[in-house]
């Protein structure tokens, strides 16, 4: 039962660094109708920049916040300079550019901090664990994750929803040739919302690098999850990448710990062990070809598409 | 106001307009009319800079702005009011209204919300209902009361009462009555010579991409044999 | 479409095809035997890109799991070498059957989707094969499985001598070639090409669509398969690693490079591709920081790729891209 909880939370922890990464991709897909698939690579940096700059610095909450800029600045660059060409071609010419662009930034990266990994290392104040409930301890950064990432999420959530900013960004997901003909700037506005969700992005980088190590290629892995979550959550859709990316979070964290178990109910313990190995990794996708072919466009598909 | 000048348009290859001139000037209603088809849309998308016109000249006040943006264009003080209303299905009235409105320079009775709504209370009503969810009359009036909120010196209205019943359109020829006397610039496309010829000052003719007459109001009500060739009324 | 006087695309074609089956006599003059095995794995991988364009290219389905038969067709050599069947005869067909059927698997399922839904399934579905593959810890799971005797075929022809393994591959991507150019002239390939460009026409003028795009499908994924049959007799090696996504990322860059939707673009891609990897990790180790902007370049402007551009050379038309179009979102 504790082991459920903390694995519960722990999933939760998961499927909210997967927001956070899913929902810039699903707003820069949504209205900019851009397949990045370099976004992986933003969350890459944003740990490599943490990593750095924690390290330079001394302190992890100056270093996280220079990191952050810093992703930020460095996807508004890319933007200007490489994608906005990209704009209004073909999906799959966003796939090849942007997947040129993966081994641009992989190789940098190599270029810049050599092969092996970095780690970062946290600071004691958040090595600690907190008691949630008498008799269960939770790690206190894992909650720190777990409530950065839900204050962003509602900030998020208020400025799409509530600033004439996200008017403006939802008017142009459905129409954007009528809000440039009513006197706003697009370009600007695409600027704009891939410069979030590129922090974002690094956000992500920067929060789970002192959990798993700082690594090349670590975007990648995460990034088909973070294409599953919005695909299951529909393309476009900020509330429908959060249900979605939850949802997947915990199936994958609760599944992995315990679908062993479950197996072993059926199965042998050494068919059950390399079953389970296999069967876990493969449950997220399964869920996305399911709600693929009972709903196409996803569980929440956002308008004017 | 407004001076278009021999502009030439394509789609692709193409060519639409072989050389449309019109004219307005501040506080007059123009009508651009035609059958389905002549370059009539093509025209106001030249104008907003939405298809960039090739050759020729659009003068603004005194600016050229054939090779802007349509951004540009807007904040100068165009506003659209596109064909097929075209309002965001999924931001709700209000958010319709405000989105996008501006008031760029600071005219002294500017449009607000609360003035679009005293002019349209049905949208009043309906302030937070999703665009998707309205009528076609109430989605007319809607996109008329947000290019009205971005404050223009010429609004442009295409084919603003297609598909609408008699009686919606009786009250936006009203509105569009009530907006010429407040002393804004306004150019019209549509097909409801009637209705137009007693609102609007002067009218012109397109046909395959060329002006083939204009005059005034007076002058059209004289000669019903062009409202017969160019219409086919 | 008139055709241009001068089509520098078939000179090319004919040279490199010249330069391939010479290529071992080379190798025996300068004794660089290390040309032979790359340009063995590069035939192999021309096979295998080949097979993607006739569903990329032709068929405009952008699969991005591709290399997923790639690992299909290796493991069923590995798994059957390490039950002790190394008779060529028996593994071969094994393979090219196992990889047909797991392209009706999962072309059945994916293509009831479009546009970027089906290029996220198919990229699951790769996936999910890539972890089904990591998991096999009795073929060695994470670090593959090594194949330690190649496939026999009763001494018809010696795998294990490298000359001879080269012309198999080799005389296997040429009659690919010939065979898809029979079935892309054919009433069939006419069928598809309508599909990639208007698929609600062809739809409804009655053809049966969904069929003729699943057998597209599985046409492809055999030839993959096949490919994958070489590769891991190539190598002695199998992983779960040559399914990964990226690899098929790396397919899609061998078709687009060398031009969507021409025949010998596959082959003049991966040609591109390998030689120019190569050539550029010889100059720094960091070669892939010039080949990832080189790809966005080649997308942005010459989006024909190098067949594009030597038809245009040739031609002085300026190329249209007559590629995939986004009829349904």
């Amino acid at each position: 039962m504790l082991l459920l909880l903390e694995q519960c939370l722990n999933g939760l922890q998961f499927g909210l660094l997967l927001f956070l990464l899913a929902a810039g991709l699903t707003l820069v897909f949504g209205i900019m109708d851009l397949v990045n698939l370099a976004h992986g690579s933003l969350y890459m940096m944003g740990a490599y920049f943490a990593a750095t700059f924690v390290e330079r610095t001394g302190s992890f909450v100056v270093g996280s916040l220079m990191a952050l800029i810093a992703t930020l600045a460095l996807g508004v660059a890319v933007e200007v300079v490489a994608l906005r060409r990209l704009y209004g071609r073909d999906h799959l010419d966003h796939v090849l550019g942007t997947f040129g662009l993966i081994l641009f930034f992989n190789e940098l990266v190599r270029l810049v901090w050599g092969p092996a990994g970095l780690t970062l290392p946290l600071p004691s104040w958040l090595s600690t664990s907190i008691e949630l409930i008498p008799g269960i301890h939770y790690p206190t950064y894992r909650l720190a994750i777990i409530l950065t990432a839900l204050l962003v999420g509602l900030s998020l959530y208020l400025v799409v929803m509530r600033t004439r900013l996200g008017m403006l960004i939802r008017a142009g997901a459905s129409n954007r040739e009528m809000v440039g003909a009513l006197g706003i700037d697009i370009k600007l506005l695409y600027t704009l919302v891939f410069g979030l969700g590129a922090a974002l992005a690094g956000l992500a980088g920067l929060m789970q690098a002192p959990i798993l190590t700082v690594q090349i290629g670590m975007g990648e892995n995460i990034l088909i999850l973070a294409f599953v979550v919005i695909v299951i959550g529909g393309i476009g859709s900020i509330r429908g990448a959060f249900i979605a990316a939850v949802f997947v979070g915990l199936l994958d964290t609760v599944g992995r710990a315990f679908l062993p178990d479950l197996l072993r109910l059926v199965l042998s313990t050494t068919a059950a062990a390399t079953a389970a190995r296999a069967l876990s990794s493969m449950l997220i996708y399964l869920l996305m070809a399911v709600v693929l072919v009972v709903r196409p466009a996803g569980l929440f598909p956002a308008p004017g598409r | 106001m407004l001076t278009v000048h021999q502009i030439e348009t394509c789609y692709g290859l193409s060519q639409v307009l072989f050389g449309v001139s019109l004219a307005i000037a501040p506080g007059e209603m123009v009508t651009l009319m035609g059958r389905n088809g002549m370059g009539k849309t093509t025209t106001v998308r030249s104008i907003m800079g939405l298809t960039p016109a090739r050759a020729g000249s659009i003068r603004f006040g005194d600016r050229e702005i054939r090779a802007l943006p349509a951004y540009r264009v807007a904040k100068l003080g165009l506003g659209l009011v596109p064909e097929g209303r075209q309002i965001f299905p999924n931001l709700s009235v209000r958010e319709n209204l405000v989105a996008t409105a501006a008031n760029r320079r600071n005219a002294a009775a500017a449009w607000t919300l609360a003035k679009v709504n005293a002019l349209f209370p049905r949208l009043a009503e309906r302030a937070h209902s999703m665009g998707g969810q309205l009528s076609g009359g109430e989605q007319q009036m809607l996109a008329i009361g947000r290019a009205l909120m971005t404050n223009p010196r010429l609004l442009i209205l295409d084919e603003a009462t297609e598909g609408l019943a008699p009686l919606i359109r009786g009250e936006i020829w009203q509105c569009l009555a009530q907006l010429k006397a407040a002393g804004l610039a306004i150019l019209v496309i549509d097909k409801n010579l009637d209705a137009l010829t007693r609102i609007a000052d002067r009218h012109y003719f397109i046909e395959r991409g060329r002006i083939v007459w204009s005059g005034t109001s007076a002058e059209l009500a004289r000669s019903p044999d062009v409202q017969h060739r160019y219409m086919g009324v | 479409m008139s055709a241009p006087h001068f089509d520098p695309r078939r000179i090319v074609v004919a040279a490199l095809i010249a330069a391939l089956i010479l290529l071992p006599l080379y190798t025996r003059v300068t004794g660089d035997a290390f040309a032979l095995t790359l340009f063995t794995r590069i035939v192999i991988l021309a096979l295998a890109a080949s097979s993607l364009n006739l569903i990329l290219g032709y068929g405009g389905m952008m699969s991005f799991g591709h290399a997923a038969y790639l690992g299909i067709g290796g493991y069923a050599i590995g798994i059957l070498a390490d039950a002790g069947v190394t008779s060529g005869f028996v593994q071969w067909p094994v393979a090219l059957a196992v990889s047909a059927l797991f392209a009706l698997a999962i072309g059945a399922l994916s293509l009831r989707t479009r546009g970027v839904y089906f290029i996220m399934i198919t990229l699951a579905f790769a996936q999910m094969i890539y972890y089904v593959a990591s998991g096999l810890d009795a073929y060695g799971g994470d670090d593959g499985l090594t194949i330690y005797r190649r496939s026999s075929f009763a001494g018809l022809i010696d795998l294990t001598n490298k000359v001879q393994f080269y012309y198999l591959c080799l005389a296997l991507l040429l009659a690919a070639l010939y065979g898809l150019s029979r079935l892309i002239n054919a009433r069939f390939g006419r069928v598809i090409e309508g599909v990639r460009s208007n698929e609600r026409r062809m739809r409804a003028i009655g053809f049966p669509v969904y069929r003729y795009k699943l057998a597209c499908f599985v046409i492809a994924g055999t030839l993959c398969g096949l490919a994958g049959a070489l590769l891991a007799n190539h190598t002695d090696f199998i992983s779960p690693a040559t399914m990964y996504w990226t690899r098929s990322g790396d397919l899609i860059v061998m078709v687009v490079l060398g031009g969507m939707g021409s025949l010998f673009g596959p082959l003049i891609g991966a040609v591109a591709l390998l030689v120019l990897e190569e050539a550029l990790s010889r100059v720094t180790e960091y070669w892939q920081i010039i080949l990832g902007p080189l790809l966005l370049l080649v997308v942005l402007f010459a989006r024909g790729g190098i067949s594009g551009l030597l038809r245009e050379l040739g031609s002085g038309i300026r190329y249209q891209e007559t590629g995939n179009q986004r009829s349904d979102r």
